[in-house]
């Protein structure tokens, strides 16, 4: 987790251990009590500057940083798109220089762009996490899934985890792939070959085009979200066939004797990957999740910030 | 880094009388034990919050209410520190509105514990009083905290270090004075 | 006396023949004029070759010199400081200019800035297709005609996608006696795409552009080429699959040439690791197992040339998130230096093989004949010599390149083999590794072959050569 430029940053989940998932987790724990609170804010990063620079419009993703920074006591500062000169096309590079021109503590950093993250700690001098680069990385996601998995489950290693859709563009896939696998559980991916990328099985994981052969496998099941450029990039023929492949419809779900647990990284397309009706029945879960988010980075956050200075 | 102990200052059934003592003073000073909360300071205060309690009980055969509570969050020498030590969870399950919380802990150094402690607590609600009981004061205060129980003073050198050690944590309970090698 | 020169103690490389003992060269007004033991130096100045080995100068196929259009990159007057400095005599650019290359006056317009500002033979290649736009034939018949002589035709940036135009094209290349320079890649297979497909590009999240891409487009290529009895000349090969069908077409018989880069027998995918993007070329880096198949290539002869694509690009072109970075290496600088290093010196094929795939054969591709190159030292031959130390251990400092542009892969790399000598039509353009100062300090004037100077004058007479 360590940078080039001498602060501590969290680029992607290829950086940690697995002792480090797991501390991670152990924190977020304490966090997670934080929120219960009627004070729900500790002042571990009082003084501290966090700017969330947001070059890929997301609403979920800033407003959890931006909590969980506050409840941390730390002063934020929101950059995104639509704001002037980032999308007068100024270079990430002097974007960078600017902020840190201000004296900021951390830079938390959204992009269309895979490896921007890494770029940008070339240029900065404070600490850099990365919520989500391209098709690359969303590391702060796998961390708040196996949060909730642990939770839900009570464990990680031996955890039979089906991971289900668009792998290729997936930067929650990935992400997940390496923290599961770092945490000894085992992944399975469910996909047709057209959303699968080059090589993954040697990402150590293992493939299948059914979802009902998953179904009777897996102890958690996460649904990735399916989007309609995919039809046109000819990675399917249309939703109408995914949802019948590939979709938790009604039917499947009260198949099933031993109902896993369903997870979802969100917006969920009702309809498409989960039927409405179970995707009420499992909605609590994924609601989870969104809490757990907040609990998560503010661990990241702390432990990121808790540099070895002076 | 491994602890070299020099001299045995407290043994099991020295501990037990303070314990027993402690209970006492807390009773008197707050005039029975209508109103009193203990709340103690993750590790081993907690565990010496938990004795006072069973023997307050059993004394004025009611109960205590017991919180934990974990200071990492409020520390002020979280820079230097670092941020990965590891954290545990805080449990106060219950209403310190207008109480008298009893904060316990085992060793009163630098009293920088205390006073993130006492944030700590105040983020849960505003008790009516905030007393302070400790197992070991050893002295060298860099803040204006004193201790209302106090269950030995043990004067010491800047680069000694005192080791308390709890049947519940450690298997045994004695404090010793030692160095660090 | 002025341009007269004596290059003492090296050991002299020359084709046919190739690498001979110790030997001295005195060069005088243009010329080789004496080659023997113990010359004596007499009024001439000596030149130190002692421990280097005096070749023919090399012949660049495949640059981006980016005149006209887009000189903030590079231009012809930088790309020839860098490329004498890597021991070229001659440079072939590329036609994706802004305007293309796709008429005489544009190629003519290039030639003439060559022969104004440059330290070596600044040759363009036209495109295919008018404005490279992959849709009607450019005058190749024109542009063979005219001043340039141009001779090798491509739409390189571009495939030709259209097989019925690359027919037609093939078979009017072939009347006009002209080469087709094919860069063959099915951009429908690779849109998108950032670097190689593999297990690389899944790891790092980024869109994969796959060897099939171009194996698939060679092929067609090959193809049309048998078809057409045209001579056809792939560029930047980077594939198992590629040099396979190259060895398979050769065997047949086929007039069918290619080259490889020194980046696809020195790199592979797992470069990318880091987004670096001084690693994002097309063709990107590809697997171990195609950079082995490429090394096979060069050892065995399939590949002809080694051209280094070198593509300049400005500090805030690449200076950017990967996906928006530009593609493309500089690579006149370090060429020589690779070749020593990771073919010689790890024993792929012996030093005059290396050295003959940049000079014999480019120069039998291009016809260098006309423009008065030959790759040897012989006697009455025009001086273009390089001198080079092939021992002599270096670090990449691209801080310190010639060139306009300082992207390359291998910044910091420790190469052995370096250019210490460079003479041009007789004068000294390179001494001691450094470009040679002209009078009062400044950079030496271009040097005029007589012969081109004298063409222009004659421009309204249609036949120049070749």
């Amino acid at each position: 987790m360590a940078g080039d430029n001498g602060f501590r940053h969290l680029l992607s989940i290829t950086d940690l251990e697995a002792e480090d998932i797991i501390k991670l987790l152990d924190s977020a724990r304490s966090f997670a009590e934080v929120s219960t609170r009627p004070v729900k804010k500790v002042p571990a990063l009082r003084g501290r500057t966090i700017v969330n620079l947001f070059l890929e419009p997301s609403t979920r993703t800033r407003m959890s940083f931006e909590l969980a920074a506050k409840r941390l006591s730390a002063d934020v500062m929101n950059f995104s798109t639509s704001e002037s000169s980032l999308s007068k096309g100024e270079s990430l590079k002097d974007t960078g220089k600017t902020i840190v021109a201000m004296g900021v503590d951390a830079v938390v950093i959204r992009s269309m762009h895979a490896g921007a993250p890494q770029m940008l700690t070339e240029w900065v001098e404070c600490s850099v996490i990365n919520a989500g680069d391209g098709m690359h990385e969303h590391p702060t996601q796998a961390l708040l899934d196996l949060f909730t998995m642990r939770e839900r489950l009570g464990r990680l290693e031996g955890l039979k985890v089906a991971i289900v859709g668009d792998i290729d563009h997936s930067r929650v896939a990935r992400s997940n792939i390496h923290a599961l696998n770092k945490v000894g559980a085992e992944v399975l991916l469910v996909a047709p070959r057209s959303l699968l990328p080059a090589r993954v099985e040697e990402m150590g994981v293992s493939v299948t085009g059914s979802l009902d052969e998953a179904l009777t496998w897996c102890d958690v099941l996460y649904l990735l979200r399916i989007q309609m450029e995919r039809v046109n990039e000819s990675r399917f023929p249309s939703l109408r066939e995914y949802t019948l492949q590939y979709g938790l419809t009604q039917t499947r779900w009260s198949r099933l004797d031993r109902k896993p647990l369903v997870m979802h990284p969100g917006p969920m397309n009702r309809g498409v990957e989960i039927a409405s009706l179970v995707a009420d029945e499992v909605e609590s879960v994924i609601t989870g999740q969104v809490a757990a988010g907040v609990a998560t980075r503010m661990a990241v956050l702390y432990d990121v910030l808790g540099g070895s200075r002076g | 880094m491994e602890f070299k102990a020099r001299v045995r200052v407290l043994d099991a059934e020295d501990i037990a009388r303070i314990v027993k003592r402690i209970s006492h003073e807390i009773l008197e000073r707050n005039k029975g034990a209508g109103g009193i909360t203990l709340v103690g300071i993750r590790t081993r205060g907690v565990f010496l919050a938990r004795r006072l309690a069973r023997t307050i009980e059993g004394i004025e055969g009611c109960e205590v209410e017991v919180g934990e509570l974990d200071i990492s969050f409020y520390r002020d020498d979280y820079a230097t520190r670092g941020g990965s030590a590891s954290i545990g969870v805080t449990q106060i399950d219950f209403d310190i509105n207008d109480k008298q919380v009893v904060i316990v802990d085992d060793v009163l150094y630098t009293g920088r514990t205390i006073r993130a402690a006492m944030d700590a607590l105040m983020d849960f609600g505003r008790p009516r009083v905030i007393q302070l009981a400790v197992l070991v004061d050893r002295g060298h205060r860099e803040l204006p905290i004193r201790a209302d129980y106090v269950g030995k003073n043990l004067p010491t050198a800047g680069d000694e270090r005192v080791k308390v050690s709890l049947e519940e944590v450690d298997g045994v309970d004695r404090v010793e004075i030692g160095e660090e090698e | 006396m002025a341009d007269s020169y004596l290059i003492k103690g090296g050991r002299i490389l020359t084709f046919p023949g190739g690498l001979a003992g110790e030997a001295d060269v005195k060069v005088k007004d243009g010329v080789i004029t004496e080659i023997g033991s113990g010359l004596s130096a007499g009024k001439y100045e000596t030149i130190d070759a002692a421990g280097c080995i005096v070749s023919p100068g090399f012949i660049e196929m495949h640059a981006h010199l980016r005149e006209p259009g887009m000189e903030y990159k590079e231009d012809v007057s930088s790309g020839s400081r860098a490329a004498v400095c890597g021991g070229y005599s001659a440079v072939f650019c590329m036609p994706n200019t802004n305007p293309a290359i796709d008429n005489s006056s544009v190629a003519e317009y290039v030639f003439d800035r060559g022969e104004d500002e440059a330290l070596c033979m600044i040759l363009p290649h036209g495109a295919i297709t008018e404005g490279r736009l992959g849709k009607t034939l450019a005058p190749m018949g024109e542009m063979g005609t005219c001043r340039a002589g141009v001779k090798g035709f491509s739409d390189d940036g571009s495939w030709v996608m259209d097989s019925e135009l690359m027919r037609r094209a093939m078979e009017y290349a072939r009347t006009m006696g002209a080469t087709i320079i094919s860069h063959s890649e099915d951009t429908t297979l690779s849109a998108d795409g950032q670097m190689n497909e593999g297990y690389w590009s899944t790891y790092l999240g980024l869109r994969g552009i796959p060897p099939e891409s171009e194996t698939i487009a060679v092929f067609r290529d090959i193809t049309l080429a048998e078809k057409t009895g045209a001579r056809l000349h792939l560029a930047h090969l980077s594939t198992a699959g590629s040099v396979g069908l190259v060895r398979e077409a050769k065997k047949r018989g086929l007039a069918v040439t290619c080259e490889a880069a020194p980046h696809h027998f020195s790199l592979d995918d797992s470069s990318l690791v880091g987004y670096d993007t001084n690693m994002k070329m097309n063709p990107p880096l590809r697997s171990k197992e195609d950079v082995a198949a490429i090394l096979e290539a060069i050892a065995d002869g399939t590949i002809d040339v080694i051209a280094t694509d070198h593509a300049p690009h400005a500090p805030h072109e690449k200076e950017t998130e990967f996906a928006r970075a530009e593609f493309g290496a500089v690579g006149l600088e370090t060429c020589l230096g690779l070749v020593l290093t990771r073919l010689v010196g790890e024993g792929v094929l012996p030093l005059e093989d290396a050295i003959s795939k940049l000079t014999v054969a480019p120069a039998r591709i291009m016809d260098m004949e006309r423009w008065g190159y030959q790759p040897c030292i012989e006697e009455g031959r025009p001086a273009n010599i390089v001198v080079f130390n092939p021992e002599l251990e270096w670090t990449v400092d691209a801080a310190s390149f010639k060139s306009r542009a300082m992207n390359t892969p291998y910044d910091g790399w420790h190469l052995k083999g370096k250019v210490e000598h460079k003479l041009f039509r007789g004068k000294l353009v390179v001494r001691d590794g450094r470009l040679e100062s002209g009078p009062r300090g400044r950079p030496p004037k271009a040097v005029n072959n007589g012969g081109a100077s004298k063409s222009r004058k004659k421009s309204s007479e249609s036949k120049v050569r070749g």
